[in-house]
């Protein structure tokens, strides 16, 4: 074999060549990483995920134990049903959840935030709607609206 | 020309290439730093208990129990650390510098010379040898019982008094009964170290437990009374047979011995008869009046106010009477929930030994149940103590009124049955007002009834200036 079949590949290519390894080991690096992480797995709506982290596992443990564990999941109540809607809050809750827990930086106890809160107040409507319709749907802002789980605090995660 | 573009453009590419080198190499770095954590974080997830020694009766040290539970240890360390609140905290301010007239309400008594705020658990030894209570009036043993790891102490005496090791409980009660008798300083060579986790944890299981006798007695007492005691299920549950004595050992669920050890000692508590026997008079209930009618039975006084010379009691930081009369006890929460309130430390949950007020933890303490902002669950409290702490002030000045009535109906000869008639109701007024004086929560563990006994207390220090009247009728021996 002369050298003449390797010439596509002079010392010219060298740097990228180092170049295209390290893209790859950060890659594969980035992977395995993310398979590490389970990162698969947020995609799904078992509630065990929500645990895979153990800062949630008090409002697991509650849920379990709660009136509706036997009718809705932690993503029933708290993520929109519409596939867009569901994926943005995934992406974002996500991403807030990832910083926190890698800095370790966020109050405790964990409070939930306006936005997640319209969600679940409109997810407790959306299932308890034949009962809630007569109340809700009257005029008033969104801010008037004191939220079920004001008083109905044990439903979700217990006493 | 053509050479120097050519130079040029070698040196952006040099640059070029060495930026992507760092860049890559700092992505790669990242992300090893992330995979880091996250096994870390993994790893948290998986921790567990390590026994590293062998705990025992005998293991006083916390130090050494701190070898098997360092984060429990690590807190319970910090109950050196001092700290005001708005009405209280754990800084040993002179209550009687803070506000003189109590001098005049204890006045004949030790409390009128030396009164301090308690501070933290770890100085309850220690505090208790300096007070001029101690070293300037003659003390018992009894004191020890809540001053002092003591139980090994109990022990040794039960049984050089002969009560054989295989029963152990009957040689800490004669042990308990022997050193409460005892002048306080030779009781103090019995014992080295204040409060340990012996004295709420079993060694071998790490379980709840109580084991003052002052207070296993009391509660046996208590449960045997009708009085009702729903926030404690364990007790009505076993009031249903009464069969043999309330257990709380046995009996009580986690819940409520997470108020059960705190209730060791934060009670009101007199030293009965010679061998100054501590006991908690909760024999008719829990409530102020209850614990003041089993005093007036046994008529007891801890001295005559020199001033009026009425037979007073000092009530003793009846905590857990208080909180039992409140909304927090009602609904279920124990001592443990706000004062020790659950930790994260990293995937373990742990009880904050530093026991403290939960004004300094209002985010761990309060904001588990209560779904507001920190400074409106800290105002809401203040509030009530400040509402509290002003009409404690009125209740001081109604007491100290009536005093100096009764002072100057002496003085002109008043007649007797009035006199003691008017001594009556400043024992039953003092009575109150110190109830929630000396109750650490200035009135925040049961609000309405704090507000309940200091009206009561003002109504009786009023009662009392009627009978000191020029034309009130004349009183009969039996005050009512």
């Amino acid at each position: 074999m002369s050298r003449e079949s390797f010439s596509f590949v002079t010392w010219k290519h060298t740097a990228p060549m180092i170049l295209c390894a390290l893209a790859g080991a950060a890659t594969g690096m980035g992977l395995y990483t993310f398979y590490y992480a389970e990162g698969l797995s947020y995609m799904s709506d078992d509630p065990q995920v929500c645990v895979n982290c153990h800062i949630m596992r008090d409002q697991h443990d509650g849920w379990i134990k709660a009136s509706h564990h036997a009718h809705a999941t932690c993503n029933d109540c708290h993520l929109p049903h519409d596939v867009m809607g569901k994926y943005r809050a995934k992406a974002e809750n996500g991403y807030h959840h990832s910083k926190a827990f890698t800095l370790n930086d966020f109050h405790e106890p964990i409070i939930i935030r306006q936005q997640n809160k319209d969600v679940l107040q409109a997810n407790c409507r959306r299932c308890h709607a034949a009962l809630v319709g007569q109340i809700t749907n009257h005029a008033g802002s969104r801010h008037d609206d004191l939220g079920c789980v004001r008083c109905h605090r044990s439903v979700g995660h217990g006493p | 020309m053509a050479k120097q573009v050519n130079r040029a453009a070698r040196t952006v590419r040099t640059l070029l290439f060495v930026a992507v080198f760092l860049l890559a190499a700092f992505a790669l770095a990242a992300l090893l730093l992330l995979h880091d954590n996250i096994s870390q974080r993994k790893q948290e997830a998986r921790q567990h208990y390590f026994k590293v020694v062998a705990l025992d009766e005998q293991t006083l040290d916390p130090a050494v129990w701190g070898r098997n539970f360092p984060l429990q240890y690590d807190s319970y360390r910090r109950t050196v650390d001092t700290e005001r609140t708005l009405h209280g905290g754990s800084e040993a301010f002179g209550k009687l510098e803070a506000d003189p007239r109590w001098v005049t309400l204890f006045k004949g008594y030790a409390f009128g010379v030396d009164y301090r705020e308690e501070r933290g658990h770890a100085y309850m030894l220690s505090d208790q040898i300096t007070t001029r209570r101690v070293t300037e009036f003659a003390q018992v043993g009894a004191c020890l019982h809540c001053h002092a790891a003591v139980l090994p102490a109990y022990q040794k005496v039960g049984r050089e008094a002969g009560i054989p090791d295989e029963k152990r409980p009957e040689q800490i009660m004669k042990g308990f009964e022997i050193v409460c008798g005892m002048p306080y300083h030779q009781s103090r060579q019995l014992v080295s170290h204040p409060i340990t986790c012996l004295d709420c944890h079993d060694p071998e299981t790490t379980q709840l437990r109580a084991t003052r006798p002052a207070f296993l007695n009391g509660i046996k007492a208590l449960a045997a009374s009708d009085y009702p005691l729903q926030q404690y299920p364990s007790i009505e549950r076993w009031r249903q047979s009464r069969q043999g004595d309330y257990d709380v050992n046995a009996l009580a669920s986690r819940q409520e011995m997470r108020t059960f050890v705190c209730a060791q000692c934060h009670v009101e508590y007199y030293f009965k008869g010679k061998q100054k026997i501590l006991t908690y008079p909760w024999h008719n209930g829990l409530e102020v009046q209850h614990s003041e009618a089993y005093y007036d039975a046994a008529d007891f006084k801890d001295w005559i106010h020199t001033i009026s010379k009425a037979p007073l009691v000092k009530p003793q930081h009846p905590e857990f009477e208080l909180y039992s009369q409140g909304i927090h006890s009602r609904s279920g929460v124990s001592c443990a929930d706000c004062h020790m309130p659950y930790q994260r430390v990293g995937a373990v949950k742990v009880s904050d030994h530093h026991v403290r007020s939960p004004l300094l933890n209002v985010a761990r303490a309060c904001q588990t149940c209560h779904p507001d902002s920190q400074n409106q669950l800290l105002a809401h409290a203040q509030r009530i103590q400040d509402k509290t702490a002003s009409l404690m002030s009125r209740t001081q000045d109604a007491v100290l009124a009536l005093i100096d009535d009764i002072a100057a109906a002496e003085k002109a000869a008043f007649p007797q049955h009035n006199l003691a008639a008017a001594r009556d109701f400043h024992r039953k007024a003092f009575w109150r007002l110190d109830y929630i004086s000396a109750e650490n929560s200035m009135g925040f563990h049961a609000d309405q009834e704090a507000a309940r006994i200091l009206a009561e207390a003002i109504d009786y220090a009023r009662q009392g200036q009627e009978v000191l009247r020029p034309d009130a009728p004349a009183a009969t021996a039996h005050a009512p």
